[in-house]
């Protein structure tokens, strides 16, 4: 199975001013697995097929897994690493090509297996990265995580022996989900693409994830493109937006209006991808159908938005610029860079609950609906980059983390 | 809800929040660390992804007043079906509750396995909050100096 090339795919879409859509959907069963791919193949839209896998396999309880297949127990992705190569290759078998690539999306710290798996059933497009899958995700020290993505970088650009090009993207961009500020979100995907190349990955995608304020999302989408031109100008990459990842919206009309919110602010920011969220995110794990309604909203929505327009200059490339050099300065290699710059709080995510984050910043929502930066702890962030607050109360914390959610449920 | 720090340092609770072994989500678990330390209370975060065997040992270890566990990636119920013997045989009286989205279909309906597995309190519904804040309010009230 030569699928074509994950970044090919999408630069084509890019060139002919289409949109890339993609669910994030994993079935435990085959059979479901590929009637999932195949509906999202023929939802109409230019569209990447998924693969998500379940979450005993990213935190490596393949116990649990067998478990779970043995009794019929409900898993919530699909066990790549368990079910066997050629099982995986019946489930892509004339869906997945050069113009239905399919990303596979875990979720782990460690993910070599899952990567050697995804590689066997002649896949090669993942994401995740070396902070973005353990420091939110996991109890992996930092060290360990940069080892195994280095590990798993080096499986992945093996692949080019077989004439793939394999492709590896960010989750940067999507740090906690919410309440991480732009300019750290920014930081962290060009960090890790500089990471990925620095391993061998040639091909990459570098993540932001809608925020509170569209405006306050344009400017850092142009933030990320810019560190990413200057940083990545010798590999291939695009930038995939992600639909809020935070507390959603509960009606059917909020939610669909964050989503086409998100596909305007796609097109009006060049990215290149964008990766979709249903009507049924606050309530449960999609349907197939309810992501392939979702990818039909997105589509229309990016159909109809204008690219361009006016992004301000409120200080977002500065602190991510900041962020970057600042980090690079720790050491040539960037894997010991990142390991050094959690060490000292130069890269502090707010909230993160992970043994190895300094735990020093906090972050809000601010009166005019923008996420703003209350304490910075130890980031090297120009002067004035904070409001200083208090630390917030319960309440007060929900109704950050709820903002977005009640505003769209509101409208 | 009123910050309460003045409790009396003999309704002051020691507990131990944590995430269970396939979840995740952290939001849950710091929300929860607030919730209980404005209400006066004492909270180790075990954070996210804890294995059974860290949970049970660190809870041993700890010998809380009261264990929390939330999950909300649909894993749940079968990870706290799974853990709740280990956690029984190092606590075997200490209140063990657990809460959140706890099946992948969002229906609900796990409390009475759960209950029956041996947790003292299930939290699902959409009220989910403030009946967990009364619970832990019955049961401060109960501590005795």
């Amino acid at each position: 199975m030569t699928g074509g090339s994950f970044g090919d795919f999408v630069a084509r879409a890019a060139a002919a001013g289409e949109l890339v859509v993609q669910p994030r959907m994993g079935v435990p069963g085959p059979e479901g697995m590929r009637a999932g791919l195949a509906a999202v193949r023929g939802a109409g839209v230019r569209a990447a097929g998924t693969i998500t896998v379940d979450s005993f396999t990213r935190v490596g309880d393949h116990l649990a897994v067998h478990q779970a297949l043995a009794t019929g127990a409900e898993l919530n992705g699909y066990p790549i690493a368990a079910h066997s190569p050629e099982t995986t290759r019946s489930v892509l078998n004339g869906l997945h090509g050069a113009d239905f690539p399919v990303q596979v999306r875990h979720g782990s710290a460690c993910p070599q297996k899952i990567v050697a798996a995804l590689l066997a059933a002649g896949l090669d497009a993942t994401e995740g990265g070396p902070l973005s899958y353990c420091l939110p995700y996991s109890r992996v020290p930092v060290a360990e995580s940069v080892r195994a993505w280095a590990e798993s970088c080096l499986l992945l650009s093996d692949a080019r022996e077989r004439g793939a090009r394999p492709h590896l993207e960010s989750f940067g961009g999507c740090m906690m989900g919410q309440l991480c500020p732009p300019s750290l979100l920014v930081a962290i995907s060009v960090l890790e693409g500089l990471f990925f190349r620095q391993h061998g990955v040639d091909s990459m995608s570098l993540s932001y994830a809608q925020q509170t304020d569209p405006d306050q999302d344009a400017e850092a989408m142009a933030a990320l493109r810019t560190l990413a031109a200057e940083h990545l100008s010798d590999v291939d990459w695009h930038v995939v937006l992600y639909t809020y990842m935070g507390v959603f919206p509960r009606t059917p009309h909020g939610a669909t209006a964050l989503l086409q919110r998100s596909a305007e602010l796609a097109v009006r920011t060049g990215a290149e991808r964008l990766i979709v969220k249903t009507t049924a995110e606050a309530h449960r794990i999609p349907t197939v159908a309810e992501n392939v309604a979702a990818l039909v909203t997105a589509g229309a929505a990016a159909a109809r938005a204008e690219p361009g327009g006016v992004v301000e200059d409120t200080g977002v490339l500065a602190e991510a610029r900041a962020l970057v050099d600042a980090v690079l300065d720790l050491a040539p290699d960037v894997g010991i860079a990142l390991v050094r710059a959690v060490e000292r709080g130069y890269l502090d995510v707010p909230y993160c609950l992970h043994q190895d984050n300094a735990g020093r910043t906090r972050a809000f929502v601010d009166g005019a609906g923008r996420l703003r930066w209350s304490r910075t702890g130890a980031l090297p962030l120009p002067a004035g980059s904070a409001v200083p607050a208090p630390d917030p109360t319960a309440d007060e914390l929900l109704r950050s983390l709820t903002h977005v959610e009640r505003a769209f449920d509101r409208g | 809800m009123e910050l309460d720090a003045a409790r009396p340092d003999a309704a002051r609770l020691d507990i131990v929040v944590s995430g269970l072994a396939s979840d995740a989500h952290t939001w849950n678990l710091v929300y929860l660390q607030l919730v209980l330390e404005e209400m006066g209370h004492r909270v180790t975060n075990l954070g996210a992804c804890v294995p059974d065997g860290l949970l049970t040992s660190r809870c041993g270890q700890a010998a809380p007043d009261l264990v929390v566990l939330s999950s909300v990636n649909g894993h749940g119920f079968q990870d706290a079906r799974r853990v709740i013997g280990p956690l029984r045989a190092r606590l075997a009286c200490t209140p063990v509750v657990v809460g959140g989205k706890l099946g992948v279909d969002g229906t609900g309906g796990h409390a009475e396995a759960l209950l029956a597995a041996g947790f003292d309190a299930v939290f699902e519904n959409a009220d989910a909050i403030a009946a967990f804040r009364g619970y832990v309010e019955r049961l401060a009230a109960g501590v005795r100096s």
